[in-house]
C-alpha cells in the first residue's frame, strides 16, 4: 500500500459547502422560489465534478489525506482521506445528492417549510461527506454522530404526525446507541494501535488481530455497522423511516446513509477482517436480514414499503458478502453496492413521483399508468431491470460478480439464500416497475399525468449510469470498482468483470435459477403475500413490537426510581443528606483511627460556666417549647448566650453585631409568627422521634469530634501573624478585624454586600407578590391544577 | 477552653439538625438559625481561644502584643453573622408566602412541585 | 406598643442611635466597630421608629426607599475600589491621604469610604426587610 500524499485543500472546502449551503437553503428558497433547487444543487454537482478528477490519480494507488488540528491536546484531528473506498462513497453522496436536490424542488414543491427541509438534506449531505472522508476516528465519529441527527430531523420532518415522530425516535435511538459502540470500538483501537487515524490503523496489519482487544472492538464495530445497516433485528428503524418525505427515503435510506454501517465494515476489512468471527457473524446476519427483508417486502403493498424492506434485503447481502471477506466476494459486494445505489435510489424517486401524481402509492389501488407516465415508466423499467440482475444492467453484472465470489468461496449455503433473496428481488423490482403501469386503468385519487422535470431528472440519470456502467464495463472497473475493492482488501485487486458471459459458468448458470425462480414468484405474488401476510400475523409479535415494550419499561422503570428516589418529602431528603454527612465525618475518623485524645476536664472560669450553661438551657428550651412566644425567646436566649461568649473569649466586634442580629432576628420571628396561625408544636410520632434524634445527635457528635482533633492539633500561625504584622504598618488600622473585612479581604466584603443587598430586593419581591388564593384546595389530593 | 466549646458546638448542632429534620417550616427556621450560631462557633472555636484580649493594636505599639485573640476568624464570622441573618430573614419570608399561597406550613404537604398524584412521564410520541 | 411613653421617647432614641451608628462605623478601624456593626444599629434605630410611629412614617422620614440606600452603599464600597484603577494599583489596593484640616490631621481612604458603602448597605437592605414585615398589609 502506498504513503498517503497530500490531497487538494479545495477537499475541506467541498466538505464545508453543504454547511454553508444549508445554511443558506431557507433564503435561498425564498427569494428563488422554484429555481433555487437548481441553484443548490450546483454545491454537490461542483464537489462531484471535483472528485471526479481525483479518479485518475487514485485509480493509479495514490491515498490522498489532508486535515488540521481539531483538538492537540487530545491528539484529534480534524483529517481527511481520499482513497479507492472514500472517493467512490464521495461520488456517490455528491452525485446522487445533485439529482436529489433537484428532485426535492420538484417534490416539496409549495410545502411551506421546503426552504427547511433543503436546509435539512444539505446537512445531511456534508454529514455524510464528512463520514465517508473521515480519517481520524473522532472526526468519522462525530460525523457519524451528524448523520444520525440529520436522519432524525429528516424522518420527523412531519412532526405533526405521530408516527413520524416515532419513527424519527426509533432511529435516533437505535443509531444512536450505534454511534456509542462506534466511539468505544475507535477508542480501543487507538488503545490497541497507537493511533487513531484511520489510514495508520488500517496500515497496522494483524496487530488488532492478534490483540487481546480484538472481540471487543469487532463486537463494537459491528454494533455500529448493525445498527446503521439496519441488520435483523435492528432493522425496523429503517422501513419505519419511510414516514420521511420521499426524497429522504431515496438519499439517506436506500442510496448513502444506510450504506455507511457496510461502509465501515469495508473501512476497518483490512485490519478487522478475515478472521473465524468475522466470516461467521457476518454472513449469518447478512443472510438472515437478506432473507428477512425479501420477505418483509413480498407482504407490503405500498410502494416505500416494499422498496424499503428490499433495502434492507440488500444490506443484508452486502454484510454478507464483506463478510466472506475473498477478493472475488469484495468485488461482487462494491459491484452491488453501486448498481442497489442506481437502481434504488432511481426506485424510490419513481414511487415518490407516482405518488405525487397519482395521489396514492398502494400497489393494489394502481394500474394502467403507462400511457399517462411514460418517461415515468420507460426509466421504472430500467431500473427494474437492473434490481432483477439481467441484462444488459450493472445490476446483472454485479450478480455474477457476487454469485463468482460465492461459488469461489465454496460457501453451498449462502449460495442458496443469495439466490431465494435475488428471485424475490426481481419480483418486487418488477412489481413496483409493472403493476402501476400495466393494466387497465384505474382511478386514482389524483388525476395522473407525467412529472415535471425535476422528478423525471434523477431516475433518468440514474438509469442512464447503470447502463453506461454496464456497457462500458471495463473502464468503470478499472477507474471504480477494483481501487474501491482494493481499499477495502488492503492490496490491489484483480477481476475479470464482464457483461456478455463468455462461457456457461455457475455464476450464469445461478442467474438462470434466480430468474426462473423470480418469474414463477411474481406469477403467484398475491397468493405469497397473502401466505406471508399469514405468518407474520400469526408470530403476532416482531422487533418492532419489541422496540417499544422496551422503551415502555425504561420509561416504567424510571417512574420507578423517581419515585423511591424523589418521594417528595423534604423531610426524607434532609434524612438522606445528614445521614450521609455523619457517615463521611465519621468514617475517617473510625477507619483510619483519628479519633481525638480524651479531653482533660476543661478549665473553666465561673462565668464561662454560667455562660455555657445559658446556652444549653436556651438549647434546650428551644426544643421543647410549646407556644410561639417560648421558642422566640428561647431561640433569643442562645443567641445572646453566644454574644457573651464572643466577648469572654476577645471578640468584641463580633459580640456586638450578634447582639444586634439577635435582636433584629427576635423582632421579625416576632412579627412573622403573629401572623402565622400554627401550631410549633412538634407533631412527630414518637419513632420518627427517635431516628432524628439518631440523626441529628450523630452530626453534632461528629463535629464535636472533629472540633476536638482539629483543636488538638498544633495551630498554624502564618496567616494569623501575617495580619497581625501587617495591620498597623501597611494598612493604618488597629482594629485587625476590620481591617481584614475592608481591606486585606476588601474582595470577599464587596461580594457578601451584594449577598445582603441581593437577599433584601428578593424579600421585597416576595412580599409585594399579591397573596393569591391557595393554589391547592386541598393538600392531601396534592393533584396539580 | 476548647474541649467545652466542642461539646457546645456539638449540641448547638445536633439541636439545629434535629429541629430542621421536623415537617413544620417554622421548627425548620428556627433550626436554620441555631445552625447559623453553631457554625460560627465551630470556626471561632477551630481558630483556637484567648480570654479578654481583643486583636486591638495598642496605640503606641504597632502590632499585636503575644496571645491576643486570632482575628482571622473574627473576620470570617463577623460578615457570616450578617449573611446569616439576612438568609434566615429571606427564609422567614419564603415560608411565611408558602404558608400563604400553599395554605399549610407542613412540608409534606406543600406538593406543588412534586404532586402526590404523578401521572409519570408522557407515554407515547 | 402604643404606649405613650414609648412614642414620646423613641424619636430621641432613633436620633441617638443613629448617631452613635455613624461613631462606631467611624471609629471602626482602630477600634471596635465598623461598617456592619454600625449599619446594623442603624436598622435598630429604623425599626424602633417604624414599631413606634408606624411604617409610613419611617419611610417618609427616610426620604429614600432603604433599598436606594443599600444601592447607593454598593456602588460607594466599589467605586472606591475602583479609585485604585486610577492610582495604577489593583483594584480595593487602599489608598491614603493626610491632610491636615483647620489644624487637625485626618485619615482619608479608600477603606474608610468602603466601609461607609458597607454601612449603607446593611442598613438599607435589612431596613427594607425590617419595614417589609412590619408594614401590616404587606405593602411596598
Amino acid at each position: 500500500m502506498t504513503d498517503p500524499s497530500p490531497a487538494p485543500t479545495w477537499i475541506l472546502l467541498a466538505l464545508a459547502a453543504p454547511f454553508l449551503a444549508a445554511l443558506v437553503a431557507p433564503t435561498v428558497h425564498r427569494l428563488f422560489g422554484r429555481a433555487a433547487a437548481f441553484a443548490l444543487a450546483a454545491v454537490p454537482l461542483a464537489a462531484f465534478v471535483g472528485f471526479l478528477t481525483l479518479l485518475g490519480p487514485v485509480a493509479d494507488g495514490a491515498r490522498l489525506t489532508t486535515g488540521f488540528d481539531w483538538w492537540p491536546s487530545y491528539g484529534v484531528r480534524f483529517s481527511l482521506l481520499v482513497d479507492g473506498l472514500s472517493l467512490v462513497f464521495a461520488l456517490l453522496i455528491t452525485g446522487i445528492g445533485t439529482l436529489i436536490v433537484i428532485y426535492a424542488g420538484g417534490y416539496m414543491k409549495g410545502h411551506p417549510q421546503a426552504g427547511r427541509f433543503m436546509s435539512f438534506i444539505l446537512l445531511f449531505m456534508g454529514a455524510m461527506l464528512g463520514l465517508v472522508l473521515a480519517d481520524d476516528g473522532i472526526t468519522l465519529f462525530v460525523m457519524w454522530e451528524a448523520t444520525s441527527i440529520t436522519s432524525f430531523l429528516l424522518i420527523g420532518f412531519d412532526h405533526t404526525r405521530a408516527r413520524a415522530r416515532r419513527a424519527a425516535l426509533q432511529a435516533l435511538v437505535i443509531t444512536g446507541a450505534g454511534g456509542l459502540c462506534l466511539l468505544a470500538a475507535v477508542l480501543l483501537i487507538g488503545g490497541a494501535t497507537g493511533t487513531r487515524t484511520l489510514s495508520e490503523v488500517v496500515a497496522t496489519g494483524d496487530v488488532i488481530r492478534g490483540s487481546d482487544l480484538y472481540l471487543p472492538i469487532f463486537l463494537l464495530v459491528l454494533g455500529a455497522a448493525f445498527t446503521k445497516s439496519a441488520q435483523v433485528p435492528l432493522h425496523v428503524w429503517l422501513p419505519n423511516a419511510m414516514e420521511a418525505p420521499t426524497p429522504v427515503s431515496a438519499f439517506l435510506h436506500s442510496a448513502t446513509m444506510v450504506k455507511a454501517g457496510v461502509y465501515l465494515l469495508m473501512r476497518l476489512h483490512p485490519v478487522l477482517g478475515g478472521t473465524p468471527e468475522w466470516t461467521t457473524v457476518l454472513p449469518i446476519v447478512g443472510g438472515l436480514t437478506l432473507l428477512t427483508g425479501t420477505l418483509m417486502a413480498v407482504r407490503q403493498t405500498d410502494l416505500k414499503l416494499m422498496l424499503a424492506q428490499t433495502t434492507v434485503a440488500s444490506l443484508g447481502l452486502l454484510v454478507l458478502l464483506v463478510g466472506v471477506s475473498t477478493d472475488a466476494a469484495i468485488v461482487g459486494a462494491v459491484g452491488y453496492l453501486l448498481a442497489h445505489a442506481f437502481f434504488k435510489g432511481a426506485l424510490f424517486m419513481i414511487a415518490g413521483t407516482i405518488d405525487h401524481e397519482a395521489g396514492t402509492r398502494d400497489v393494489t389501488k394502481l394500474g394502467g399508468l403507462r400511457k399517462l407516465m411514460p418517461i415515468t415508466f420507460a426509466s421504472a423499467l430500467v431500473a427494474a431491470v437492473s434490481m432483477a440482475g439481467l441484462p444488459p444492467m450493472i445490476g446483472f453484472v454485479a450478480k455474477e460478480a457476487l454469485y463468482l465470489g460465492l461459488d469461489e468461496a465454496g460457501r453451498t449455503a449462502l449460495i442458496a439464500v443469495a439466490v431465494a433473496g435475488n428471485a424475490l428481488m426481481l419480483v418486487i423490482g418488477f412489481a413496483v416497475a409493472l403493476k402501476p403501469f400495466l393494466g387497465p386503468e384505474v382511478h386514482t385519487p389524483k388525476h395522473a399525468h407525467e412529472g415535471p422535470l425535476e422528478l423525471i431528472l434523477g431516475p433518468i440519470v440514474l438509469g442512464a449510469v447503470g447502463l453506461g456502467a454496464a456497457l462500458f464495463l471495463h473502464g468503470f472497473s478499472e477507474i471504480i470498482v477494483l481501487p474501491m475493492a482494493g481499499a477495502i482488501t488492503g492490496r490491489p485487486v484483480e477481476a475479470d468483470l464482464h457483461l456478455i458471459p463468455t462461457y456457461v459458468s455457475t455464476p450464469l448458470i445461478l442467474s438462470i435459477v434466480t430468474v426462473a425462480l423470480g418469474v414463477v414468484a411474481y406469477l403467484a405474488l398475491t397468493p405469497l403475500r397473502a401466505a406471508v401476510d399469514a405468518v407474520v400475523r400469526g408470530i403476532g409479535w416482531g422487533p418492532d413490537r419489541g422496540f417499544d415494550q422496551i422503551v415502555a419499561g425504561l420509561v416504567g422503570f424510571a417512574s420507578v426510581v423517581v419515585r423511591v428516589v424523589q418521594p417528595g418529602r423534604l423531610e426524607a431528603y434532609m434524612a438522606i443528606v445528614l445521614g450521609l454527612a455523619v457517615v463521611t465525618l465519621l468514617a475517617p475518623l473510625l477507619l483510619f483511627g483519628e479519633l481525638p485524645a480524651w479531653p482533660a476536664f476543661p478549665d473553666l472560669t465561673a462565668q464561662e460556666a454560667v455562660v455555657i450553661l445559658i446556652a444549653v438551657s436556651g438549647l434546650v428550651a428551644v426544643v421543647v417549647a410549646r407556644t410561639r412566644l417560648t421558642s422566640i425567646v428561647s431561640l433569643g436566649i442562645q443567641g445572646f448566650a453566644v454574644a457573651v461568649i464572643f466577648v469572654l473569649f476577645g471578640a468584641p466586634d463580633l459580640a456586638f453585631t450578634q447582639f444586634m442580629v439577635e435582636t433584629l432576628s427576635v423582632v421579625i420571628l416576632a412579627l412573622v409568627l403573629t401572623r402565622l396561625a400554627l401550631g410549633e408544636r412538634d407533631h412527630r410520632p414518637l419513632r420518627q422521634k427517635v431516628v432524628d434524634a439518631v440523626i441529628g445527635g450523630g452530626l453534632g457528635l461528629a463535629f464535636m469530634l472533629v472540633l476536638l482533633k482539629i483543636t488538638q492539633a498544633p495551630f498554624d500561625r502564618t496567616l494569623t501573624d501575617f495580619y497581625d504584622t501587617y495591620s498597623r504598618t501597611i494598612a493604618h488600622g488597629r482594629n485587625v478585624v476590620n481591617v481584614i473585612i475592608v481591606d486585606f479581604r476588601g474582595l470577599d466584603t464587596l461580594g457578601e454586600i451584594a449577598v445582603v443587598m441581593i437577599t433584601g430586593l428578593a424579600i421585597l419581591a416576595l412580599v409585594r407578590v399579591k397573596a393569591r388564593t391557595p393554589i391547592l384546595p386541598t393538600p392531601e389530593t396534592g393533584k396539580r391544577k | 477552653m476548647e474541649t467545652a466549646l466542642s461539646v457546645l458546638v456539638g449540641l448547638f448542632l445536633a439541636t439545629a439538625f434535629y429541629l430542621m429534620l421536623s415537617k413544620k417550616i417554622i421548627r425548620i427556621l428556627l433550626g436554620v438559625a441555631v445552625m447559623g450560631n453553631g457554625v460560627n462557633l465551630l470556626i471561632f472555636t477551630s481558630g483556637r481561644l484567648t480570654r479578654e484580649l481583643p486583636p486591638i493594636i495598642a496605640t503606641d505599639a504597632y502590632v499585636l502584643p503575644p496571645g491576643a485573640a486570632n482575628a482571622l476568624p473574627q473576620a470570617l464570622i463577623l460578615t457570616a453573622i450578617v449573611i446569616s441573618f439576612s438568609f434566615f430573614a429571606f427564609l422567614l419570608v419564603l415560608a411565611f408566602r408558602a404558608y400563604q399561597d400553599l395554605g399549610t406550613d407542613d412540608t409534606d404537604a406543600m406538593r406543588f412541585a412534586e404532586p402526590v398524584v404523578d401521572d409519570g412521564p408522557p407515554q407515547g410520541y | 406598643m402604643n404606649t405613650i411613653i414609648f412614642r414620646t421617647i423613641s424619636p430621641v432614641l432613633v436620633a441617638l442611635t443613629l448617631l452613635f451608628s455613624v461613631f462606631v462605623t467611624l471609629r471602626g478601624h482602630n477600634e471596635p466597630g465598623g461598617g456592619f456593626i454600625g449599619g446594623l444599629i442603624a436598622v435598630s434605630a429604623f425599626a424602633l421608629y417604624g414599631l413606634s410611629h408606624g411604617v409610613p412614617t419611617v419611610r417618609h422620614a427616610m426620604r429614600f426607599h432603604p433599598m436606594e440606600i443599600a444601592g447607593f452603599g454598593l456602588f460607594l464600597a466599589g467605586a472606591s475600589g475602583m479609585l485604585s484603577i486610577v492610582f495604577g494599583v489593583p483594584f480595593l489596593t487602599g489608598l491614603w491621604v493626610f491632610p491636615t484640616i483647620f489644624g487637625v490631621e485626618v485619615a482619608l481612604s479608600t477603606p474608610m469610604f468602603f466601609d461607609i458603602g458597607v454601612y449603607f448597605v446593611v442598613t438599607g437592605s435589612i431596613t427594607s426587610i425590617a419595614l417589609a414585615l412590619e408594614a401590616r398589609e404587606g405593602g411596598v
